[in-house]
């Protein structure tokens, strides 16, 4: 894994994973979202709403994600101290905020017409609304981590507990639905089985598939963007003290 | 980077059991809360928590449950409906005056925002809850003119 301690090897990889990612990932979802809009017929109860499903369900399991990949950066950090983790981590928190919220905000139109509500503080609704919160502060801390390099790395190491504290609200989302009763309603996918139709559940795998690869290419292009910015920051100070 | 042993362990690997304990204990302490929180976090009652452990009169509560199949009624002044939610345990009726939402019907969930008055839980607003469950709708043992109807009014 030392093997990408030297940015320099990784800057190679991510040169061309970045554009593969991010052109597989949109023609992925553009296709999945498109025939969701046409092709897919209307849900028994909910009629049109139901496409809502497309964007909603990936987005937070994105969201999830998102967190989930803070938290192995956050170890990896604390553990063994590798160059690109904490730069990782924070790639990876404004993508992931990014679906927590579209995932709020559609579930919230969704919400409108199907249940007679925008909003209910329920177990599922009020823990994914603390995961977005969760990524404010994280974006804040691990902002002011890179703004004071100069004190050692030491904030790097604050902003990695802070992202492994943070995970146990994955599990608690995860769980929301099953430990109490709530509005929103129980996973509709579990271990082998499925209680959403085949012809809603194949658009709305390659659907999170897509996503996904869009995910990916853009925590690399940010992770590109923050060693860029490392870079620049450590020839200016070079060049202040000649 | 340090490799130097300290005792026989490398700093290292000091490290990875450290976080190893320190996630064990906090995963342990979120699920002792969110154990202590399973009461108070749940968003409505069920019609058996009513039943055996009745709450006061007037108090503004929250019942879920289904919509019992056939209990569905609209009185005579067409805005206010009476009905029968049930958890397979036990039954509450219910009443109801305004806009029903669109997934409300019989033998399907709902939460009802209200109190008990008597017997009967008087409902300010309700919530229709969807299940786990989604299906098109059936076009397959329809005739081609059943089909198109269904197209036509899904438009």
């Amino acid at each position: 894994m030392h093997g990408f301690a030297n940015p320099a090897r990784f800057l190679r990889l991510a040169r061309w994973m970045m554009p593969l990612l991010l052109v597989s990932g949109l023609l992925l979802s553009m296709g999945a979202l498109i025939y969701g809009m046409i092709v897919v017929p209307p849900d028994r109860l909910m009629g049109e709403t139901v496409r809502i499903m497309f964007i909603h369900v990936p987005a937070a399991w994105l969201g999830m994600a998102g967190w989930s990949t803070i938290a192995i950066a956050s170890i990896v950090e604390l553990v063994w101290r590798h160059p690109l983790a904490a730069i990782a981590g924070r790639a990876a928190a404004v993508p992931g905020a990014t679906f927590t919220a579209i995932c709020l905000a559609t579930g919230s139109i969704w919400a409108r017409p199907t249940w007679g509500t925008w909003w209910v503080w329920d177990g599922r609704l009020t823990s994914f609304l603390v995961l977005l919160f969760l990524y404010f502060g994280y974006i804040a801390l691990s902002g002011a981590a890179q703004r004071d390099m100069a004190g050692g790395g030491g904030g790097n190491r604050i902003t990695a507990i802070f992202g492994l504290v943070g995970a146990i609200n994955i599990p608690i989302i995860n769980r929301s639905v099953v430990w109490w009763n709530s509005l929103h309603q129980p996973p509709s996918i579990t271990a082998g089985k499925s209680a959403i139709d085949g012809t809603f559940l194949w658009p709305l795998l390659i659907a999170a598939i897509g996503f996904s690869l869009i995910f990916g290419g853009v925590v690399i292009a940010r992770m590109r963007t923050l060693l860029a910015d490392i870079q620049a920051e450590a020839r200016l100070r070079r060049k202040a003290m000649a | 980077m340090s490799t130097s042993s300290a005792g026989g362990i490398k700093p290292k690997h000091q490290r990875l059991v450290l976080i190893i304990v320190a996630l064990v204990a906090l995963i342990g302490a979120g699920l002792l809360a969110a154990y202590a929180l399973s009461n108070q976090a749940s968003y409505f009652y069920v019609p058996a928590d009513l039943v055996k452990d009745p709450p006061e009169q007037g108090r503004a509560i929250r019942l879920g449950g289904m919509v019992e199949k056939g209990s569905l009624k609209t009185r005579s002044d067409g805005i206010t409906i009476d009905f029968v939610v049930g958890d397979g345990k036990a039954r509450v009726p219910v009443r109801f005056t305004g806009i029903t939402p669109d997934l409300f019907v019989e033998n399907s969930g709902v939460v009802a925002e209200g109190r008990m008055e008597g017997q009967t839980f008087v409902a300010d607003n309700l919530l229709a809850k969807h299940d786990e469950n989604y299906v098109p709708r059936q076009m397959g043992d329809m005739t081609p003119e059943q089909a198109k109807q269904v197209v036509a009014e899904t438009q």
